[in-house]
């Protein structure tokens, strides 16, 4: 999907973006859980199971599992970090 | 309550400790992060950190909030690297300053301990033979 306001833009960080092969991604994640397109995404890259947390970021946040996507939150995949 | 937040491709401990320097107050402590040469006995070659600069920014900043929040601080400065980084060179600097040293120094490793678990920065370790993300890897 190209980059428009009709899509989500979703970021790959660390350990991720080796896993899928992918730095960015655009799709239409709208009126989606946080937990519904992690449930996705992990059945696209089963690899993703094997890390020991995975939070999602939404709009630069960290936020619960059930909220809901709307048309142009930036969503991101937060591996364990490991700043310091 | 001012702050200093930044992410450089260097750290300049100067600019971190005079920007938290106040005569009201009577101590600056100040945490420095470096690489180091081995993990779990075996020779690190180098580091490469990467970040989601915006999130991390206003994670940074919500921590110098938590911290003056606790301690009662005057001011904090929090500066970390993005790139590569080699054996010995710095990473993290974090400074606060207080009319009193106990409530600098407890603000300054509440900061470095939250920002190693929240803060979203990751850092990949280069060995001889191969490299991980650090806590990453599965």
């Amino acid at each position: 999907m190209e980059k428009s306001v009709n899509s989500n833009k979703i970021l790959f960080f660390g350990i991720t973006k080796d896993i899928t092969g992918l730095s960015e991604l655009y799709l239409n994640l709208e009126g989606k859980s946080i937990a519904t397109f992690k449930e996705e995404l992990t059945l696209k890259f089963p690899k993703l199971k094997l890390l020991s947390s995975l939070n999602i970021a939404l709009n630069h946040e960290y936020v619960p599992l059930d909220l809901i996507i709307s048309l142009g939150d930036e969503i991101a995949l937060i591996p364990p970090v490991s700043g310091g | 309550m001012k702050n200093l937040v930044q992410l450089v491709d260097s750290i300049d401990l100067d600019s971190v400790i005079s920007f938290v320097s106040n005569t009201s107050c009577g101590a600056v402590s100040i945490f420095l992060g470096t690489v180091r040469s081995h993990t779990k006995e075996k020779a690190v070659k180098k580091l490469l950190f990467e970040g989601y600069a915006p999130m991390a920014i206003k994670q940074m900043e919500l921590i110098i909030a938590e911290s003056n929040e606790l301690y009662g601080i005057e001011k904090m400065a929090i500066q970390h690297v993005l790139g590569e980084k080699y054996v010995g060179e710095q990473v993290v600097a974090i400074a606060a300053s207080a009319p009193h040293r106990q409530n600098a120094m407890d603000a300054c490793t509440f900061a470095i301990d939250t920002l190693k678990k929240r803060v979203p920065i990751w850092k990949k370790e280069f060995f001889d033979d191969g490299a991980i993300w650090v806590s990453s890897h599965p």
